[in-house]
């Protein structure tokens, strides 16, 4: 297998000339075994003061009470539910770039899979800590859990989305760190190999004993194969059933059909845009170019385009439906998100995530990096506005004008959101200095196949067909890690 | 007797290791194990190893979490509480089908994770048993056990034949161990 050669009019997956398997390991080692850079340090220092704001926002809330936010009687839902949604959102893209793209053999996957599917993890994490804060009495989290209690038992409401959801975030962060971890062995193991004194000592114990015999490997792939099939429904039913949470209220706006594959969409949106706002400053500050190309970067952008034009597709559909149902309430509702007193918010929402999405459709922008990240970022600031418009819209004006109220955040509110960002970027950061941030055994298997120099060979070697070989190095011309002399020369 | 214990015998190359094994195979020499750096399909057929069974104990565990849930969802909400909401029925089935859809996933992944751990024997702070360093960097390799395959030199010159570029005799199993 390892010596199968892929078309040549495929883009190649890892760029650069003479790129051994050991340098494979060095490269994506580096960060791990040396000192972090400046921009590191920098990075990592104004995310852990974000980390401790959210540490001082949240022991506020906990001492003083929810009452601390910025929430009345009409708007009982406002940025904690946003916050839990959008990271909960973020998360989805880890998990469709490790298994659905898994089980669809997109081997581009294999050099984004780990840094996404941390990501994934980190910002579950910071969605779960949102289902704590927003109980204000966090250890009252133990009675959304089917235990036996002093009151009967009295059992938790099975039939409520909300203990479904109980079950969908935490089965979600489990297996995805269960995927995750598994994933890590061989890497890990790796590091061990090359590491002296107590790094060794502590790299052996995290590697569990890896020894990359062939029964292991042969284990390794079948559980991840299994792994991948169970996480596809699973990551498709962790935002069926957040969607859930609103869709089966009669809140207008929220009682529709159409929620869980919109929320779908919207997850796999915001997920591959956090995605790509990540890889391309890790790619430069790691030197990972190489590995992390031009092609892996259009590919997502590609997948951003789709789901935001299934969003897009989703929204039209909303406003349709609010129309042909004749509910006044509904109709209300939607108009209310342009003409209401929070019309900018709407502006927003559906000016970011329909038509700076477009944008997507050109290829100079979907391979320009800065416009790219750029675009990423807004692409979240879209998405999180989706959802606040969503909660705080529908909630501040439905059924009772007497009970029409304005949602104002206060600086505990803002403070949290902010914090959890740093908490994420805090993890993350540590992540890629104490852990291979590219799946080594996965990037070593393409080597030889879809690597640039293997396609180099290729051509060397002749018999190419010469149309095929235009088309080939004209997609090469975008790449920013591939040097277009090597190929004027022939 | 020499104090060879195994024989390795380092590639390079992932095809060329390949061919490795199939010499040694020709020459009716058995192949201890084989260690590489990324997972390379066809070893397990050339070195007659079965399917992994891990499919069936991923299948059992999902069947054992979905009918944990709802054994558990049904005593609950059925038997022992059972709560009049609108007088819809206690046994509300479709409001079934989302955790033990989760839990049937949530006992797969676990499950066989652990089934795989257990029987390959990983777990936190197991010692490497690793007969070469760089069998997780850049280096495939075949071992051999000495003690019962008396004709080193040949096996040597197999190896070389096929591409080794380096064969150790190593008088321990494992280096990993200090």
């Amino acid at each position: 297998m390892a010596s199968h050669s892929e078309s040549i009019i495929r883009e190649p997956l890892i760029t650069g000339k003479d790129i051994t398997y050991a340098q494979i390991t060095n490269d994506i080692l580096r960060p791990v075994e040396k000192m972090p850079g400046r921009a590191w340090w920098i990075g990592f220092t104004v995310a852990s003061i974000g980390a401790c704001l959210w540490v001082f926002a949240v022991s506020w809330t906990f001492w003083f009470g929810i009452g601390e936010w910025g929430l009345n009687k009409t708007v009982g839902w406002a940025w904690d539910i946003t916050g839990f949604v959008w990271w909960v959102g973020i998360g989805h893209a880890g998990t469709l770039i490790s298994a659905i793209l898994l089980l669809f053999r997109q081997n581009w996957r294999n050099s984004i899979n780990r840094s996404a599917e941390a990501m994934t993890i980190f910002a579950v994490i910071c969605a779960a800590t949102y289902i704590l804060c927003h109980m204000g009495r966090p250890w009252m989290f133990v009675y959304s859990l089917p235990l036996p209690n002093q009151y009967g038992s009295l059992w938790v409401n099975f039939n409520s989305p909300l203990i479904w959801d109980v079950f969908a975030i935490s089965t979600y962060f489990s297996v995805s760190l269960v995927f995750w971890y598994t994933g890590l062995l061989p890497d890990l193991a790796a590091i061990r190999d090359r590491a002296v004194g107590v790094r060794r000592r502590i790299y052996s114990v995290l590697s569990f004993g890896w020894t990359g015999s062939v029964k292991t490997w042969q284990r390794f792939e079948a559980v991840c194969l299994i792994l991948a099939g169970i996480s596809t429904p699973l990551v498709l039913s962790v935002h069926t059933i957040v969607s859930m949470d609103f869709a089966t209220s009669l809140e207008p706006g929220w009682h529709t059909t159409i929620f869980p594959p919109y929320f779908v969409a919207g997850a796999i949106f915001s997920g591959f845009a956090m995605v790509q706002t990540l890889l391309l400053v890790t790619r430069k500050v790691l030197g990972l170019e190489n590995y992390i190309t031009m092609f892996h970067i259009e590919a997502m952008n590609k997948i951003i385009l789709l789901t935001g034009s299934i969003v897009g597709v989703a929204y039209l559909t909303e406003f349709f439906i609010a129309y042909y149902s004749g509910s006044e309430y509904e109709q209300y509702t939607f108009l209310n998100r342009f003409i209401g007193p929070y019309w900018w918010a709407g502006c927003m929402m559906y000016g970011i995530n329909i038509l700076m999405t477009q944008l997507m459709w050109f290829k100079s922008i979907r391979t320009n990096i800065a416009i790219a990240w750029v675009l990423s970022i807004v692409v979240n600031i879209g998405m999180w506005f989706e959802r606040f418009v969503i909660i705080v819209t529908s909630l501040h004006r439905d059924y009772l004008p007497s009970s029409w109220a304005m949602f104002y955040p206060t600086w505990v509110d803002m403070s949290i959101f902010i914090g959890s960002i740093g908490v994420f970027f805090t993890l993350f950061l540590l992540f890629i200095r104490v852990l291979p941030s590219i799946a080594i055994a996965e990037v070593k298997l393409i080597l030889k196949s879809s690597s640039e120099q293997a396609k180099k060979k290729v051509i060397e070697h002749g018999h190419v067909d010469p149309e095929q070989l235009e088309f080939y190095k004209e997609s090469l011309v975008v790449f920013d890690s591939v040097d277009m002399a090597d190929y004027e020369k022939r | 007797m020499s104090s060879t214990k195994y024989i390795l015998g380092l590639f390079a190359d992932p095809d060329e290791m390949m061919d490795g094994i199939d010499k040694l195979q020709k020459n009716s020499i058995p192949i201890y194990d084989v260690y590489t750096p990324m997972p390379i399909h066809g070893i397990e057929a050339k070195l007659g190893m079965k399917d992994s069974r891990l499919g069936w104990a991923a299948f059992m565990f999902g069947c054992l979490g979905g009918t944990t849930i709802f054994s558990m969802a049904y005593y609950m909400l059925v038997h022992d509480w059972p709560m009049n909401i609108g007088g819809k029925p206690a046994f509300a089935i479709p409001d079934f089908v989302p955790f033990t859809f989760e839990w049937t996933v949530l006992f797969t992944a676990f499950g066989m994770t652990i089934t795989f751990f257990y029987a390959t024997h990983l777990f936190p702070g197991r010692a490497p048993r690793v007969m070469d360093f760089r069998a997780t960097d850049d280096r495939f390799v075949i071992a051999i056990d000495a003690k019962t395959n008396t004709s080193h030199e040949d096996i040597t010159n197999l190896l070389k034949e096929a591409g080794a570029v380096e064969v150790k005799h190593n008088d321990r199993k494992y280096v990993s161990y200090e």
